[in-house]
């Protein structure tokens, strides 16, 4: 059962890192986009993620819940340390959350209260992705300090680090490159779909720098990560296969095939992903002197892991068929019924 | 404010906020969903736009809901590690199938909000009752975790190590029927009088009579049924207390001591250096006969616990009496409508009644408030009932007061802003919806 709730956990992480990552990029797609054409950006973007968010949001609150019950000690580390950054990242949350929703019901559409909600909206939107990739890099960076000698050391360098911000930064441009390839598969007028096209490759180019920049800032802050990620066959195998897939996706991209762009985008993701989990499984978190909290040793007793376990399977025997049969009858936005 | 303090004024605030959504984020699908079946049934259009109107609002709340939801299993961690680290593995059923619930709650949402004339109309129905039906179900799921926190179940303590982990022994705790019952029935008394209030506030001002008059008879068929049936359930509730939980039911009654024949107080000022009550109305006997059933059995008094395990008593007898005085006025006013559908119709639309509404419409929301704190505040010094303290599992992370002023800020902001948007709803309905 162990490897059921684990699997389960990276499943939930690279979800919620692949959907909201893509809900999350579309704020940020629409934070850079010129005015013009923002109002357009907003529309396809409401009809592409306003039936779907919350349950896209849903995998983070699986994951967490996860963590607690069958990792509580992994749980209990990161939230006493990266207490700072977990708050900042839920302001974001609540602010992008609520503002998206206001933007669309709030009843009376005021241009001044409009514009207040587009600016939370697109801020937070920012600000989320970035926190979320700040914690995950401090908890895989070992600058987590549990013998720290002053506030500083405990609550605060642990996560404002070169290294750490790095991550973030390629997260946000990642969470930005998936909702561009997304969205120029909702887009219908040609004009748009150029748009989104060339926000993609300018996100995937720096993807692609603030990946370069995460390595640097590792060999800045000695952390290994080179050594660690080509040195061994299967992350080496994932990079190449990103690698390859990124250059068949500009030619997909080029050539307007949306649907195989979208498989070669998520792909390349979750490579960069599996690249970076399957080096570190099963430590989660990386404690400043090497010491580890691995998922394999830090579970709950087996009991609770066994329920959980049940719990998960027999959960997703109803989520994931709803799931696919929501996102089945809103992909196609032409469909009207009675 | 020291960080202890503030981690549970944080933590009070954030549920407290919270529980407002929860409620109706439980109720407001059903009473669409009956709304939605009538209008389906006799192709009403009023009853379209009912729907139509509540979803919109349960839109907003929905999301304010979820939001606040997420805050708070990470607050678990950010202000309680000490207690999440031994409690998780315990509780965390309930929280992984209140999961699963939440989950299918936001499908079954997405589906009923963006469905209109999309999907055949009883699948669409269908869609609507199931975010009630799972919203419900993830309430009472979470209900039992807090029901362990007050009746631990599940494990063995043996030497401060957690042994023996049954988290399916942990979730069926002997809190948690009682607590569920209660808790689910004031959610629709809750929501039921807040909705019902506003549409005869409508009413009232002689705006789109027509509209309101059918949301205001949906919303108080719930909330009527249930306001009679809260404080049969309320009397389950304290009995359970106060076998579980004898220092939490001393400090509900304010009895400093134990004793036989034990009088029932209703209101008054407890003063904790005399250990007496003032000002309070007094009926002997009748607490013994609530908790025993027999006027002569003694009650646990303050008395019996020993005074560092003894929750503040001025909060939790205030508490209490809010709660039990603003339940029994919504059982008065549910037996009056009743009444008045009966034997005297044109009671309905008669100033005075419509007002008894307009001034109810707060008063569910303001007993769960004060429900929750009687059963935290009455739990206190414990966060989990006699076997740790909640002073022992608060984060070492200082300067939690500046993260509490920062949620209150948020908090308040939030709050503000549905009621804005809330209002503006209303204030479109005449355009919306009259031809
Ligand atoms: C509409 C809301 C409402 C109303 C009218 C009442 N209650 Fe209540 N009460 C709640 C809403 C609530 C609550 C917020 O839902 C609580 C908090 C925890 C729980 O399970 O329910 C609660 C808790 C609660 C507890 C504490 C249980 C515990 O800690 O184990 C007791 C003893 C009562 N109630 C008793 C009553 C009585 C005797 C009432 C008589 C009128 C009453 N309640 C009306
Ligand atoms: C499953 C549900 C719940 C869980 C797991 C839970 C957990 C906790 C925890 C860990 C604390 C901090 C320790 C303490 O001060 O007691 C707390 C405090 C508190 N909670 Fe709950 N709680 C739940 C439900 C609620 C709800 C819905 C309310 C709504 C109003 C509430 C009101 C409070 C209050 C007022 C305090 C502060 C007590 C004090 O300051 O003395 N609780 N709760
Ligand atoms: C007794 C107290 C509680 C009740 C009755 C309750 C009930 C609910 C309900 C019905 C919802 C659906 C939201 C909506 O429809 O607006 C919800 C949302 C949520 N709650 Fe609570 N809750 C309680 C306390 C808690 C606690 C203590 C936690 C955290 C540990 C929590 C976590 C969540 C989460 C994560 C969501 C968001 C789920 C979503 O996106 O649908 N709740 N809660």
């Amino acid at each position: 059962m162990l490897t059921v709730v684990i699997l389960f956990l990276c499943f939930a992480i690279m979800l919620y890192f692949l959907l909201g990552g893509a809900d999350f990029g579309a704020g940020i797609i629409e934070l850079f986009t010129s005015n013009p054409n923002k109002n357009r950006t907003r529309r396809t973007m409401y009809q592409a993620i306003g039936p779907i968010w919350e349950a896209n949001h849903m995998w983070l609150i699986i994951a967490v819940v996860i963590l607690f019950v069958g990792f509580p000690d992994i749980y209990a580390t990161l939230s006493i340390y990266l207490h700072i950054p977990i708050l900042i990242m839920l302001m974001g949350i609540i602010a992008r959350g609520t503002a998206f929703s206001f933007r669309n019901y709030d009843a009376i559409k005021g241009e001044r209260t409009q514009n207040l909600y587009n600016h939370i909206f697109v801020y937070s939107s920012f600000v989320t992705p970035l926190f979320l990739g700040i914690i995950a890099g401090s908890a895989i960076s070992g600058q987590i300090n549990t013998t720290p000698t002053g506030f500083m050391q405990a609550y605060v360098y642990s996560w404002l680090n070169l290294f750490s911000i790095a991550v973030g930064l390629f997260t946000v441009t990642l969470c930005g490159f998936l909702a561009a390839i997304y969205l120029i598969g909702e887009s219908t007028a040609e004009k748009d779909i150029k748009r989104f096209i060339l926000k993609a490759k300018v996100l995937n180019i720096l993807a692609f720098v603030c990946g370069g920049l995460v390595f640097l800032a590792a060999e800045i802050q000695n952390i290994h990560l080179a050594h660690w990620i080509f040195g061994n066959p299967i992350s080496l195998t994932a990079v190449i296969a990103a690698s390859i897939s990124l250059v068949l996706l500009w030619i997909t991209i080029s050539k307007g095939k949306r649907f195989i762009a979208r498989i070669f985008a998520t792909f390349q993701v979750s490579m960069i992903l599996l690249s970076v989990g399957y080096r570190h499984y099963p430590n989660l978190v990386i404690i400043k002197g090497g010491q580890n909290l691995s998922l394999l040793e830090n579970h709950a007793p087996d009991k609770t892991i066994d329920t959980l376990g049940a719990a998960l399977l027999i959960g997703s025997l109803f989520i994931l068929p709803s799931l696919f049969y929501l996102y089945y009858s809103f992909k196609d936005r032409n469909r009207e019924g009675h | 404010m020291n960080d202890f303090i503030a981690a549970r004024s944080q933590m009070a605030l954030s549920l407290g906020f919270h529980i407002i959504y929860s409620c109706i984020g439980m109720v407001m699908p059903v009473f669409m969903a009956v709304a939605h079946y009538k209008y389906l049934k006799t192709n009403d259009v009023v009853y379209k736009n009912i729907t139509q109107a509540w979803s919109k609002g349960v839109a907003i709340f929905f999301a304010t809901g979820a939001v606040s939801g997420t805050m708070l299993s990470f607050e678990l961690g950010l202000l309680w590690p000490g207690f999440m680290r031994h409690a998780g593995p315990i509780f965390g059923m309930p929280f992984s199938l209140e999961g699963v619930a939440f989950f299918i709650e936001a499908i079954a949402l997405g589906f009923f909000l963006y469905g209109w004339k999309r999907f055949n109309k009883w699948f669409h129905w269908c869609t609507g009752v199931l975010v009630g039906v799972s919203g419900i179900i993830s309430g009472i799921l979470v209900v039992a975790a807090n029901a362990w926190m007050n009746s631990p179940a599940g494990f063995d303590y043996v030497n401060g190590q957690y042994l023996n982990i049954d988290p399916i022994k942990a979730m069926f705790n002997d809190a948690w029927f009682p607590e569920a019952l209660h808790m689910s029935i004031a959610a629709f008394a809750a929501t039921g009088f807040a909705v019902a209030g506003i549409h005869a506030l409508m009413i009232y001002r002689r705006q789109n009579i027509t509209f309101h008059t059918k949301a205001f008879k949906i919303a108080i068929a719930f909330a009527a049924v249930a306001a009679i049936l809260q404080p049969l359930s309320g009397d389950i509730s304290a009995k359970d207390a106060a076998k579980r939980q004898p220092a939490k039911l001393a400090a509900m009654e304010a009895l400093f001591k134990t004793q036989a024949h034990a009088p029932l107080v209703i209101g008054g000022v407890p003063d904790i250096a005399t250990k007496e009550v003032k000002y309070g109305i007094e009926l002997p006997g009748m607490l013994s006969f609530l908790v025993h059933d027999d006027v002569s059995k003694p009650v646990k008094g303050l008395d019996a616990i020993p005074v560092n395990e003894q929750p503040p008593v001025a909060i939790t007898h205030y508490a209490f009496q809010i709660m039990v005085a603003t339940g029994m006025a919504m059982m008065a006013i549910a037996i009056l409508y009743f009444v008045a559908l009966w034997k005297k119709r044109n009671w309905l639309f008669k100033k005075w009644f419509l007002q008894l509404f307009i001034i109810a419409t707060p008063f569910g929301f303001i007993a769960v408030e004060a429900g929750w704190t009687v059963t935290e505040v009455g739990r206190q010094p414990w966060i989990m009932q006699g076997i740790m303290r909640t002073s022992e599992a608060v984060t070492p992370m200082p300067g939690i007061q500046y993260s509490f002023y920062l949620f209150t800020f948020i908090y308040f902001t939030l709050s503000l802003a549905v009621i804005f948007l809330l209002s503006r709803q209303i204030k479109m309905v005449p355009e919306l919806y009259d031809k």
